[in-house]
């Protein structure tokens, strides 16, 4: 009978670990990404660039995943508890959002709270996305629940919950979630503007 | 500020100053009814459930303004120790409680979650109940669980 040497079955393990772990930690990563601005580019001051400063940032991404978890914080970290998108995007039957989300900031627990509070639709699942298509899938009517140009505005600068990133309230230690980079005057004018020009969508 | 509201099909009209105080304040300090627990003071940890207008909410987190004209039930409202709730009666069968801080928010969250899905099934229950109990009494509350919805399914059929 043949002896295998000792050293090849422990090779074997260590390839095989280090190849599991690289698939795992590439799920993981996956399912953390957010969509973020690299820092490499350079900002520039256009409504379209100026729009999608905000769009971009995780006060609106976490809510918009590209999976059914909702995601939280600044690393866009899955919701705890397990929670998920449920049925009609509000949360479980008996454990919905509004368990704990009410419609306002709660800054006694620190729970974040607006109006109608949901998750956007599967469709407008724009975590992972870059900004010019997360453009191409807001405009998409197919995908942004059949909104037409004026619709898409006033959704952006009118709604209660969009606009909740501005005034997002404290996290449970008290201290205040950040704002995305522009003020809500500088973005509402903005979004007015690229869809008063047309709604182009600049070339990457 | 005057806010109304009924608890246990009890009405309630009360005078505060910050409208924004946690119904579990309210209901704990204001209306002696301490069966509803504090835990972790930010929706967390699911000690704090109780009904509004029959949807389970974590009263830590509820400003008491939004409960102005609402239908609140408590651990209290439940049952009775000589009509208890299906909930209650499937708790003392599974003997489910060790330190029995957290219980009263499982049993809302769950009486909560019977109503609204009669026959849950394990993946209902992950879903649904996520409080939290750091005795760790899961596997017998998953029991009760079961257990709770077999006795509301039998006693619905019996009063039809």
């Amino acid at each position: 009978m043949k002896t295998i040497p000792h050293s090849i079955p422990i090779i074997l393990l260590l390839v095989g670990g280090i190849l599991m772990t690289a698939i795992y930690s590439r799920g993981v990563v996956s399912s953390y990404s957010s969509t973020t601005i690299p820092n490499n580019e350079v900002l520039k001051d256009t409504p379209f660039d100026k729009m999608m400063q905000v769009l971009t940032h995780e006060r609106c991404i976490n809510c918009h995943p590209n999976d059914n978890i909702p995601k939280q914080g600044k690393d866009s970290h899955p919701h705890y508890f397990g929670m998920k998108r449920g049925e009609d995007n509000l949360g479980f039957t008996a454990t919905q959002c509004t368990t704990c989300h009410q419609p306002e900031n709660n800054d006694y627990s620190g729970v974040p709270g607006a109006p109608h509070w949901s998750l956007a639709p599967k469709s407008m699942g724009w975590q992972g996305l870059d900004k010019y298509e997360i453009a191409k899938a807001m405009l998409d009517r197919a995908k942004n629940g059949n909104r037409s140009h004026d619709e898409l505005v006033h959704h952006l600068t009118e709604d209660s919950l969009v606009l909740w990133a501005f005034d997002p309230g404290v996290d449970h230690e008290g201290i205040p979630r950040e704002t995305p980079p522009i003020s809500e005057a500088e973005y509402k004018a903005a979004v007015i503007a690229w869809f008063e020009n047309g709604a182009i969508i600049p070339k990457e | 500020m005057k806010i109304s509201f009924s608890v246990n099909e009890v009405p309630h009209s009360i005078e505060i100053k910050d409208e924004n105080t946690p119904l579990l304040w309210v209901i704990r300090d204001m209306l002696h009814l301490k069966g509803t627990k504090y835990g972790c003071g930010k929706a967390a940890c699911g000690a704090c459930t109780l009904h509004v207008d029959g949807e389970a909410v974590r009263s830590c987190s509820y400003a008491v303004k939004f409960a102005e004209g609402k239908k609140i039930r408590t651990i209290e409202g439940l049952g009775t120790k000589e009509n208890p709730h299906p909930v209650q009666q499937a708790w003392i069968e599974e003997i489910v409680p060790q330190c029995g801080y957290c219980q009263p928010g499982f049993m809302m969250a769950t009486a909560a979650l019977i109503d609204k899905i009669p026959e849950p099934t394990d993946d209902d229950i992950d879903r649904n109940i996520i409080n939290v109990c750091r005795c760790a009494t899961y596997y017998r509350m998953r029991k009760a669980i079961h257990r709770a919805a077999q006795i509301q399914r039998t006693t619905s059929k019996t009063m039809e």
